[in-house]
């Protein structure tokens, strides 16, 4: 089916709807690489002005990646709610906004709706948002999950804990994963990405995690990065495993690239499960994400890069995470080219996310080849925070030795909280308090006595390397 | 504040503490702070490493300096240009990056045909890596090369360069085998990394997966002389496998050579 407009008097016909929302999205560079993006300013706005008329229910007639080959596709479709979708089956794109952004919309109102919200009318209604409808929708959003803490409670931002090593050396991450507790970073999870896919390596860090976790009775949850068959592996041979995690796509193509299956998903959540490790919640799952992944394995299907994200957290959603990030700069400037692209697509991402009922975080991020800076990093975090980013990943001096890139320093957290008043999970609150690292206004204590961390601090000076 | 903290005992700050493990990782650990932020030394400090980063990638790479030097130690270099028109179009279109551009095809169209080894340098992601790291690793490679009697074509010196192009390359001047040079993407502890990446039977379109790399190469990482070493082993296996990639390492898993996962 084609979809018409008329733009500063001129007809324009988009001739299917990936095309219209491929043109309809805000500048990129993925998008103009992949052939897709609009040709002119005006042509974007033509598409956008289609688009916005819309109806809501066009996409539940339409499949942008072909539903017999794509078991995304089929997803999104099979848990689609008609129900909490009658609250919004009445409106077009254009109207949708204008719901979302009404204060009668409430929080419960949205939580309500999410079910009944496809990745493709998320991504189309965010194409003709500003960044303050992203970051005001956003932050009506609620979505609570749980482990050994609880996430998402509000007035809270939470953080991971991101101990790198470029060699996985044992003290190496245990030094970094202490100095982030200083910073009272971690409530989020303590998630380490591991330079090797071993299964020796995973097994050890998960046991190193687990071992500093008790020793200092941290309520927080530890993870290592690797690959989801890897965490199987590991919890059959009774590793100590938390958190599975998976980075995940929105196609079936691309999470075949990823090595993956819905099945291989729910396979894992249940082996994480049966484990009984959470305390006050059963959210076992953590997945990353990140605009252009499908793109960069040739399998997005002509659909804008945007919209393929969108999808991703329909996966996602599918199996109850305690978290989902996307790792928005990180992917480089072929996909994100700058600053303000890299800015926008944080807010898009966690906006849809949100909004899709999922726990969603962002890795605020960029690599040497973006044309990107801390200032960047600042507004973007300072951004999300407006709109109630579940979490941030920070690591030390924002300086991430394994991955090459530059994440959020342990100091950026500082300052959001005190900028925007955000406190951390309740039950790692508690903890901070009664270590004595933070004070009962909340603060970093300026002189915490050591003993707060003694015994990790003992365990990695005796350990031999490695 | 807590009015029991459970060590309370142990009086020496956390930060005085946290400083002694810097000896265990690289990372930034231990910064201090001024309020919620940096101290203005750490601060500048970053802002140097990002500012190297940020050059390494954006300096033009002076392909007269690095051909004549070449010249004086028995190479024949050839300068290229990628289809990549400029820095920043080579930045946002990757694909252009691994093609050549048309007046490159013409020049290398008019080269000697049917060298065992076709050699590739390539600025990619850091001039200063070339600059720096790939006439050392040239000058120990080369004799290795010539003691197992391999032919050795012209080197071949490509400008907004990427892996794949090699390749094209290869692939125009029938080498056997196609070794690329090339600047890796820069981090914020190293800007100069140079990364290796061989091929058989070079063609283009081939899979990443077909590809072995040796990465890090710079004094204070792999240094050249060892890296070298590393690549004609490489190059030597292959030869004798007449294989590259996941195949050769299925074939020599005793010493697993690395399988490239992702080539920008």
């Amino acid at each position: 089916m084609a979809y018409k407009s008329t733009a500063n008097g001129v007809g324009r016909v988009f001739p299917d709807l990936k095309s219209l929302l491929a043109k309809a999205s805000p500048p990129r560079s993925g998008d103009a690489l992949a052939g897709i993006a609009a040709q002119s300013a005006i042509e974007r706005v033509a598409a956008q002005m289609a688009l916005a008329d819309l109806p809501l229910k066009a996409f539940l007639q339409v499949d942008l990646v072909p539903f017999e080959e794509d078991e995304v596709s089929r997803l999104i479709h099979d848990t689609h709610d008609p129900v909490a979708f009658a609250a919004i089956s009445h409106l077009t794109v254009g109207q949708f906004r204008e719901w979302l952004l009404d204060a009668r919309t409430t929080t419960d109102r949205l939580t309500a709706l999410a079910p009944g919200v496809t990745p493709e009318m998320a991504a189309a209604v965010s194409k003709i948002m500003r960044l303050q409808d992203l970051i005001v929708v956003g932050a009506k959003c609620s979505v609570l999950t749980a482990f050994r803490n609880r996430i998402g409670l509000a007035g809270r931002l939470s953080t991971r804990l991101q101990p790198n090593h470029s060699t996985d050396d044992s003290r190496g991450i245990a030094a970094s994963l202490l100095d982030g507790l200083s910073f009272g970073v971690g409530d989020a999870v303590i998630g380490v990405n591991p330079a090797t896919d071993s299964m020796q390596d995973y097994v050890r860090i998960v046991t190193l995690l687990d071992e500093i976790r008790r020793r200092l009775d941290i309520p927080t949850q530890a993870c290592c990065l690797g690959h989801v068959t890897t965490a199987i592996q590991a919890m059959n041979l009774g590793a100590p495993v938390d958190l599975v995690f998976q980075s995940i796509a929105g196609s079936e193509k691309a999470n075949r690239g990823f090595g993956i299956s819905l099945s291989a998903l729910a396979e894992a959540r249940e082996a994480a499960l049966s484990l009984g490790r959470g305390t006050v919640g059963q959210n076992v799952m953590y997945f990353e994400t990140g605009q252009g992944s499908a793109l960069s394995a040739d399998a997005h299907f002509g659909v804008d890069q945007q919209t393929m994200e969108a999808r991703a957290y329909a996966v996602a959603r599918q199996f109850k995470p305690l978290l989902v990030n996307t790792v928005v700069g990180f992917i480089g400037p072929e996909y994100l080219y700058n600053g303000k692209e890299i800015i926008r697509a944080g807010l898009e991402d966690h906006f849809c996310g949100k909004l899709l009922g999922l726990p969603m975080g962002c890795d605020v991020c960029y690599t040497n080849h973006a044309e990107a800076d801390q200032d960047d990093m600042d507004a973007l975090l300072t951004l999300l925070s407006a709109a109630g980013v579940t979490f941030v990943i920070a690591v030390p001096g924002a300086d991430d030795v394994m991955l090459n890139y530059q994440s959020l320093a342990f100091h950026d957290i500082l300052y959001v909280r005190k900028a925007l008043g955000r406190r951390c999970a309740p039950e790692f609150e508690d903890w901070l308090m009664r270590t004595g690292l933070v004070g009962a206004d909340g603060d970093l204590i300026e002189k915490a006595a050591a003993g707060a961390i003694a015994p990790a601090l003992a365990m990695i000076e005796s350990m031999e390397a490695r | 504040m807590s009015s029991d903290p459970p060590h309370g005992r142990d009086l020496s700050a956390v930060a005085d503490r946290l400083a002694r493990l810097k000896q265990f990782t690289p990372a930034r650990i231990g910064l201090g702070r001024a309020g919620p932020g940096q101290p203005t030394a750490a601060n500048l400090k970053f802002l140097l490493d990002h500012a190297r980063a940020r050059d390494a990638v954006h300096a033009a790479l002076d392909f007269e300096a690095i051909a004549g030097a070449l010249s004086a130690r028995g190479w024949t270099p050839i300068h290229v240009q990628s289809a990549a028109g400029d820095r920043t179009e080579y930045l946002r279109r990757p694909d252009l990056g691994r093609r050549l551009s048309p007046a490159g095809r013409l020049i290398l169209e008019r080269q000697e045909r049917g060298s065992d080894v076709s050699v590739v340098a390539a600025d990619g992601l850091s001039s200063s890596a070339i600059a720096t790291n790939l006439l050392p690793t040239l000058i120990s490679l080369r004799p290795l090369l010539q003691r197992r009697r391999l032919t050795i074509g012209p080197l071949v010196l490509v400008e907004q360069g990427r892996v794949a192009i090699g390749d094209e390359i290869g692939e125009l001047m029938d080498a056997k085998l196609a070794l690329v040079l090339i600047g890796e993407r820069p981090g914020l502890s190293a800007a100069d990394s140079l990364g290796a990446y061989i091929t058989w039977r070079p063609r283009v379109g081939s899979m990443d997966s077909r590809r072995n790399c040796i990465s890090n190469i710079r004094a204070a990482g792999l240094p050249p002389e060892g890296a070298a070493r590393q690549i004609d082993e490489l190059v030597g296996r292959a030869f004798m496998h007449s294989t590259t990639g996941v195949g050769l390492n299925e074939l020599c898993f005793t010493e697993p050579a690395f399988p490239v996962i992702e080539s920008r």
